[in-house]
């Protein structure tokens, strides 16, 4: 069963890739992503929405987080055309989304160490 | 395959995560990676590290990465950093925002290292291909420098041999305009010891330095040869045979030589292969065509060459006008030549024969033409006396063991008399004494005159009262040809007897020859007649050297000279 949120290849890639650096990498992209989420809040206007999402999806689907980046690029697109609460809306989904697939990045944090 | 070089890459990416994990990938293969976190700081790295290639994220703050893109590609310079932008970018708009900006490729994310790879093998191959263009052409620019360099070299040497003559004396006038640095017309001007000049036009097939190459040995054949007083056809078959030897097949002079006598007021011609000359005689204004009667030298072999040259009639100032065939192949933007009969044209209208040359150029300007081949002019005219002569041969003797007492007899007959001509030979002799050099114009003027009475008047029984115009000085010439071409016997002699006398010394030249003689005592009543173009040339003997006298029913001639020896 394919995981709809994020790409397990993905993951097997970066980790395979990384190598020792996969736990720096994955605490990386948690930081990032949580100040990320921060600047969408703090965002007042379409356009620093927009940038804001653009770049949160580019890591998104470096990391395999399909979901998110999906959620992104709608964001990204829209921002400029949709009403205040359907973009308030679009920032709750990506919240939500993020929290789904947090966990698993944390577990992959220990699951190095198995190795 | 072959493995990639590492190079040194910049990555210039504003997301943390993206960044690390971009590094990671391109260290793994192989390369050194330096980071940047937003477009000022790119440039900031590209200034202080050069790196080879540059990863550059689009969207990013403080500077972004067109703007960082646009900086570091002036900052290149000619060199070629490949650019490679990472954007998520999708619609073409955006794109084509990335080349403007001097982006020569994308990454899409997420990044699939196998594609990351092949682009930064295939940019880097370019990058090197721009390296090796680069150095090739500052080879190439390096070594046009030095060719040229070589080039005037070679012209600084050319110039003092094709320039040693006298084409500053005050009867020539002359307009070279050369097509390239190496001029491939050749103009050279020298008197001969008897105060005669020898005026030469030459145009070497193509220009520039193989041109100049074969002029400078046919230019110290014509100085060294006219110095020593041989007469032009002796001197244009060892032009002919020397070029001969030393030019390539397909590569010959044309050249037109002339040797103004202004003793004899005549001018002697030979054209090979150059455009028409002109004798423009002031008196009836018209304009006598020398046309090219023979091959240009250094085609025919030394049996084939011809030098039989045309004489001439020339008051003192009429002029002979030479052209090369520049002037003549100037042509237009329709590609009209400016031709032969414009030339005319220009004679015709001319009012003012001092301004021919102007009044050419004009012609030239007039006709909008592209010069395609070096441009020459010259006009030499006869002047009243003959001016004094160039710088004196530099002997290199002490004077030591010059011979003071002495004689010698020769004795030239028959089929001898036709090719050779023995006075630059007498002269070299006589000039192994000391005190007659700084004589040697005359000497030399009194031998030749002497010489050609005998050969002349004597042997082949010319009749000098023939030239007394223009048709019979024609008539002249063509009979001097052919008796001499079928003469068999006959002699002239000539003796020399050097003897010393109080602190100098006295010469005594004789001069015999096998003809009928002629009437001494009439000829010597005749008053001196300047213009006279016939005479025996008696009163130029008697005025040159000393106790001049005539015997044997004028068979024989014979002259003195004296010198002192300088305290």
């Amino acid at each position: 069963m394919t995981d709809p949120h994020v790409d397990r290849e993905v993951l097997d890639t970066l980790r395979e890739v990384m190598e020792d650096g996969y736990t720096e990498l994955l605490e990386t992209f948690l930081a990032d992503s949580q100040s990320r989420l921060h600047e969408l809040q703090d965002s007042t206007s379409a356009k620093a929405l927009s940038d804001v999402a653009h770049s949160f999806k580019g890591s998104a689907s470096n990391m395999g987080a399909v979901r998110l980046a999906e959620l992104c690029q709608d964001l990204e697109s829209n921002a400029k055309d949709k009403s205040p609460e359907a973009l308030a809306q679009l920032v709750a989904d990506i919240h939500s989304e993020f929290a789904e697939v947090r966990p698993v990045y944390e577990s992959e944090k220990h699951h190095t160490h198995i190795h | 395959m072959q493995a990639q070089e590492p190079l040194t890459i910049l990555i210039a990416e504003d997301s943390a995560a993206d960044r690390l994990l971009l590094s990671t990938i391109v260290r793994r293969q192989g390369h050194q990676v330096l980071t940047a976190a937003n477009g000022a700081e790119a440039v900031e790295t590209f200034k202080e590290q050069q790196p080879d290639l540059v990863l550059m994220d689009a969207l990013m703050p403080v500077m972004d990465g067109f703007e960082a893109a646009r900086q570091i590609k002036a900052l290149a310079g000619e060199a070629l950093v490949p650019i490679i932008f990472l954007t998520s970018l999708t619609e073409s708009e955006a794109l084509a925002r990335c080349l403007e900006a001097g982006g020569d490729d994308f990454l899409a994310k997420p990044y699939n290292q196998v594609i990351l790879a092949a682009k930064i093998k295939a940019m880097d191959r370019l990058r090197r291909l721009q390296a090796t263009v680069l150095q090739q052409r500052d080879l190439i620019a390096r070594h046009h420098d030095y060719l040229l360099n070589e080039q005037r070299v070679a012209k600084a040497v050319f110039d003092k041999v094709a320039h040693s003559g006298c084409l500053s004396a005050p009867n020539i006038r002359y307009l070279q305009s050369p097509y390239a640095l190496f001029n491939g017309d050749l103009l050279l001007a020298a008197y001969t010891p008897a105060g005669d000049m020898h005026v030469m036009l030459g145009d070497f097939t193509g220009h520039g330095l193989p041109a100049a190459v074969g002029a400078m040995p046919l230019a110290e054949v014509f100085y060294g040869m006219t110095a020593k007083g041989y007469g032009l056809a002796e001197t244009l078959r060892e032009m002919n045979a020397k070029l001969k030897r030393i030019l390539p097949v397909d590569m010959f002079c044309c050249a037109t030589l002339l040797s103004l006598s202004f003793q004899s007021r005549s001018v002697e011609v030979w054209n090979g292969g150059m455009p028409d000359g002109y004798l423009h005689r002031m008196a009836s204004g018209e304009r006598v065509p020398l046309p090219a009667r023979h091959l240009p030298l250094g085609i025919l072999s030394a049996q084939a060459f011809d030098d039989r040259t045309d004489v001439y009639p020339m008051a003192v100032d009429d002029r002979v006008f030479l052209l090369s065939d520049g002037v003549i192949d100037t042509c237009d933007a329709h590609d009209q030549l400016f031709g032969v009969e414009r030339l005319q044209q220009v004679f015709a209208a001319n009012r003012e024969p001092d301004r021919l040359f102007e009044d050419i150029e004009q012609a030239l300007r007039d006709f909008r033409g592209q010069a395609r081949d070096d441009v020459s002019m010259v006009e030499v005219s006869l002047l009243e006396s003959a001016q004094a002569h160039g710088a004196a041969p530099v002997y290199s003797d002490s004077g030591q063991s010059c011979p003071l007492d002495w004689s010698a007899s020769f004795e030239f007959r028959g089929a001898t008399l036709r090719r050779f001509n023995p006075l630059p030979f007498l002269l070299q002799l006589l000039l192994e004494v000391h005190g007659l050099r700084a004589q040697s114009g005359a000497l030399y003027s009194v031998l030749a005159e002497l010489y050609s009475n005998a050969l002349e008047h004597g042997v082949l029984g010319l009749d000098s009262s023939l030239k007394r115009d223009a048709t019979g000085f024609a008539r002249y010439y063509e009979m001097r040809a052919a008796r001499l071409e079928a003469l068999q016997d006959g002699f002239v002699r000539v003796h020399l007897q050097v003897q010393p006398q109080g602190e100098g010394g006295r010469l005594v030249i004789r001069v015999e020859d096998s003809g009928k003689g002629f009437d001494v005592a009439r000829v010597m009543e005749r008053p001196v007649d300047n213009v006279r173009l016939s005479g025996r040339g008696i009163g130029l003997v008697r005025q040159l050297g000393r106790n001049a006298t005539w015997s044997d029913q004028g068979r024989s001639a014979s002259v003195e000279f004296f010198w002192e020896i300088e305290a």
